[in-house]
Order: structure tokens, then C-alpha cells, then sequence
């Protein structure tokens, strides 16, 4: 199947305030295939944003290049949602004018298709009998299942995550993990799915990229081979805690991780 | 047992400006009898009630309507200058570099010896006393909207960039209702300022006015007369923070619950 998004020899500069040039990414090169869900994890300053907002088009790389559909990104496009890692809702909207927001927000006026395809979403993130409530009113987790509806209202092919379950307490979080991956069931999409926790990398995605910091670079990319539908038992598996230990030690420890040590895992690219 | 306490502080917490205020009066007004304080040092309280109902009802209101006239139009030209400034520098980093120094000079200049220029410059019509007015309840209406419309989520504009929403609906739709709350702090602060503008102005030069009125009774050693008017003066201004309160509370709801969080 042909790459749906790829970064080739990606490397981006910016400046900090004194004028100084900050190396953020440094030769990032991976594809994602359609409707599949990888997941970028590594510690802070490992250029996630950045890459959240290369692949949004509201950054040009300074070298390399960012293809969506074989096509360079050299400005936003409708075909990207994105999830924030802070639920960012419009406290002046209700719940249902909030998903509707990117709608009105381009063109000012929303058509009563595109009203039930709101209404269908909220359903979708289980907030049906909240639509008329404002988002003051809604716990962290109900205000990001908005977000997360939002995000999918234009129903983008691709959905960027940034981090975004880490303000939320870990019973929350992990209710939310299992949620979406019930919501990219029932409508696939590609996701790339930023997150500080390991565990939650290797629980929802078929790929983890993992990070190093300073220059942000693409130490390993790991294919996860567990089974779908995913769910609490999927974590008591073996092979989770061996995905886990091995992102770990690459993490902490990346000179010394054995690459041999798992022994189905056959697509390791040691960069 | 506990629930009673509770309850009966919750009552105390409630009525104790009402209670200290009751205390205080009387208190005042002994003070002034047993050491036979004359009035043109401190009027007792039933003096100065008794100048306020001796002053007919009509000319309380000539001068009440003469220092609201020049309060509220004075903050009304104000918001309309400071909001568009406000916007204007928010969207372009080398306007705010550039006034906000300017704006920093002008508020750090008394109004008060400013004042009589400005008399001399705009003549002594109604001009320079809405001008004194607009000059001191500019700057929190500034600081306050600029902040609150840079205090809007980043994440938030990058939405409407990703969008590729025109630059301008990122200020009317994103960040000028973000900034509400921020605004309507600026617009408490600036309200009851705006009263003291116009009662600055009137010291200067005016013939009607609360201002002018406490001035004029001054002059005359009405003492009594000169605090029943300022007493009224402080009436009207914190009547006039409530309103910004309640258009807050009616209006904007959810402004308050961000207080709230």
C-alpha cells in the first residue's frame, strides 16, 4: 500500500528570542499507511510539537520534506484534525456550538447536515445528553471527548493527537484510550498519536515511534503485534510488558537496548 | 449542633458590613455630641442627613445628571478607543512596542495637574472634562483587554490558522470574547474611576456637578452639605460597579464561572 504520510530527512530550525538557532528535529524520516495508529512517544524537548505543527502545515522544516497523499504540505489542510493537548474549548459555546466551531469558524454558517453529523458525534463520544451544556459545566474528560469530536467534525483522514489524555487523572485516561479506539473502529482514520506514557503507546497503536531529545530525533520504530480489539487483558499479556520494557531501555538506556531481544519483532530500524 | 454554628457565622459573615455600619453611626455621632465636635471639623451623621434632605430633590438631580453625563460618556469614548487600540496592538508587535511606552508616560502623569492644561487647551465647555474622564479610565481598559486577548490559548489560534481562517476572525471570534473576563475586570476598575475623573474635572472648572457641588459647599463652610454630597457621590459610584456586575452576571455568564474555576 502507498505511504499516506511521510516525513523525509525532516529537520527544523527556530530562533529563540536572543537569536539564537535551536536545532528542534534532526533527519526525522518515517511513513504511516493509511488508517493506521502510531504513536510518538520520548521525553520533553524530543521536537513533538514541532512535528505536530510540520505535519499540520503551520510550519515549513527548515530541510526534508513533509508529503500528505504524495503531496508536500505547504499549508493547513481539511483533511487534518487535531486534538490538543489541553481541551482548548470556546468557554462562551455550548458543547454543540463547540464542535461545530471549525465550521463556523471557516465559513460562518453550518447547514443542518452538518448540525446532525455534530449531533452524531457527540453521540459518538457518549456526550448526547450534554450538548446544550457549556464546557465550565463538564469535567477534564467530558471537555476533551468535545475536543476530540471536534477535531473529527470535518472528518479528517488524519487525526494528530498531542498528548492528549495527560491532564487527565489515569482512571479517565484509560477509559479514554479504550474509547478511542472504539471511535476509530467504527470510522478509521490515520492517527499519529503523541504521548508521554509508554504503556498507552503500546496499548492503542500499531506503531510507536520513539523520540530522543536534542536534536529531536527517531531513535527506533517498533511495530506492535498484539491483537486487536485491544483491551484491559491485552495489558496483562507478556508481549505488552516485553513492547513496554524494550520502549523503556531504548528510552533511558538507547546504547544499550538489545535489539535482538524480542524475538517476533522483525522491523526494527535502528536509526 | 456544629450545623448551628455554622450556620450562624454563614449569617454574621453575611449581615457584618450591615452590622459594622450600624455600629459605626452611632458611635460617630456620640463622639461628635460628647465632645462637641463643630461641624466644620466633623458633622455628626444627623447633621449631614439633615443638609441632604434640605437641599431639594431637583437640584440633586441637575448636579447628579451634570457628573453622570461627563462619567459615562467620558468611560463610553474610553472603551471605544481602548478596545480597537487593544486589538490593534495584539495583532501587531511592533504597535504595542511602540505605544505602550507612550501609554505607560501618559498613565504615570497625574490627571489631577494635568487637568487645568487640558482646560486651557479644550476650553470650558464639556470637551475637557469628558477628555479628563476618558484620560483616566483609559489605561486598565487597555492593559486589561491586551491581556486577555494575549492570554488566549495558543492551541487556539493555531486551531483557526489550521482552519485557515481569515486573520481577522481570529481576533473578533478567538480573542476578544476570550479576553471578556479580562475586560469586564478593567471596566470595574475603570467605571468607578471614571466618577473621579468627572469630579476632578469639576474642581477644575465647572458650574454644575457633584464635584462642583462639594466645592462650592466647601467655600461656604457647608460642611454638612459638602459630606451629604460626597456621601452620595460614593453612592453613585459603587451603583454604577454593580451595574458593570450585573451586565456581567446577565449577559456574560460564563465569564463569571472562569472567575469561579
Amino acid at each position: 500500500m502507498k505511504p499516506f504520510v511521510t516525513l523525509d530527512k525532516v529537520s527544523h530550525y527556530y530562533m529563540t528570542d536572543e537569536g539564537k538557532p535551536v536545532q528542534a528535529l534532526k533527519d526525522v524520516s518515517f511513513s504511516i499507511k493509511k488508517n493506521e495508529f502510531v504513536a510518538v512517544v520520548g521525553p520533553s524537548g524530543c521536537g513533538k510539537s514541532t512535528l505536530l505543527k510540520l505535519l499540520s502545515g503551520l510550519m515549513q522544516p527548515t530541510h526534508g520534506s513533509v508529503n500528505i497523499f504524495g503531496t508536500p504540505v505547504t499549508e493547513p489542510r481539511d483533511e487534518i484534525g487535531i486534538v490538543f493537548q489541553q481541551p482548548t474549548l470556546l468557554p462562551w459555546l455550548n458543547v454543540s456550538n463547540n464542535v461545530l466551531f471549525p465550521i463556523k469558524h471557516k465559513r460562518g454558517r453550518v447547514t443542518q447536515q452538518e448540525k446532525e453529523q455534530a449531533n452524531s458525534l457527540i453521540k459518538m463520544v457518549g456526550l448526547e445528553d450534554f450538548a446544550t451544556r457549556m464546557p465550565g459545566e463538564l469535567s477534564g474528560g467530558m471537555q476533551q471527548r468535545v475536543g476530540i469530536a471536534r477535531a473529527l467534525l470535518l472528518d479528517p483522514d488524519i487525526l494528530i493527537m498531542d498528548e492528549p489524555f495527560s491532564a487527565l487523572d489515569a482512571l479517565t485516561r484509560e477509559e479514554m484510550g479504550f474509547d478511542l479506539l472504539r471511535i476509530w473502529n467504527e470510522s478509521p482514520k490515520t492517527v499519529l498519536f503523541i504521548t508521554h506514557s509508554i504503556s498507552e503507546a503500546v496499548l492503542l497503536a500499531d506503531k510507536v515511534l520513539i523520540m530522543s531529545p536534542r536534536p529531536g530525533r527517531l531513535s527506533e520504530e517498533i511495530e506492535i503485534d498484539l491483537p486487536r480489539p485491544r483491551s484491559a487483558a491485552t495489558v496483562r499479556e507478556k508481549a505488552f510488558s516485553e513492547y513496554t520494557d524494550r520502549i523503556r531501555q531504548q528510552i533511558y538506556h538507547p546504547k544499550t537496548a538489545d535489539i535482538k531481544a524480542i524475538k517476533d519483532d522483525k522491523k526494527v530500524v535502528n536509526l | 449542633m456544629s450545623e448551628f454554628t455554622v450556620s450562624k457565622t454563614q449569617i454574621l459573615k453575611r449581615y457584618l458590613p450591615a452590622i459594622t455600619l450600624a455600629l459605626i453611626l452611632p458611635a460617630w455621632e456620640l463622639i461628635c455630641r460628647l465632645f462637641d465636635v463643630p461641624s466644620y471639623i466633623l458633622p455628626a451623621p444627623s447633621e449631614i442627613y439633615q443638609a441632604f434632605v434640605e437641599v431639594d430633590f431637583d437640584r440633586w438631580g441637575l448636579h447628579l445628571w451634570a457628573t453622570l453625563k461627563v462619567a459615562l460618556l467620558g468611560f463610553a469614548l474610553s472603551m471605544f478607543i481602548s478596545i480597537p487600540l487593544a486589538m490593534l496592538m495584539v495583532n501587531s508587535k511592533y504597535l504595542s512596542k511602540t505605544l505602550y511606552p507612550i501609554l505607560v508616560v501618559v498613565q504615570s502623569t497625574p490627571v489631577v495637574a494635568i487637568a487645568p492644561l487640558l482646560i486651557t487647551m479644550f476650553g470650558s465647555g464639556e470637551a475637557p472634562r469628558l477628555a479628563i474622564t476618558c484620560l483616566i479610565t483609559f489605561f486598565p481598559l487597555v492593559v486589561s483587554a491586551t491581556t486577555g486577548m494575549m492570554a488566549t490559548p495558543p492551541e487556539l489560534i493555531d486551531l483557526s490558522r489550521s482552519l485557515r481562517a481569515p486573520r481577522y476572525k481570529e481576533i473578533f471570534a478567538i480573542r476578544l470574547p476570550y479576553a471578556l473576563p479580562h475586560i469586564f475586570s478593567g471596566m470595574k476598575v475603570a467605571v468607578t474611576l471614571a466618577i473621579i475623573g468627572a469630579v476632578v474635572a469639576e474642581f477644575v472648572a465647572a458650574e454644575q456637578g457633584l464635584g462642583y457641588f462639594i466645592q462650592f459647599s466647601t467655600s461656604f463652610f457647608k460642611v454638612p452639605q459638602a459630606f451629604a454630597a460626597l456621601i452620595f457621590l460614593s453612592v453613585v459610584s459603587l451603583a454604577l460597579f454593580k451595574l458593570v456586575h450585573w451586565v456581567q452576571a446577565y449577559f456574560f455568564g460564563w465569564t463569571m464561572a472562569k472567575e469561579k474555576a
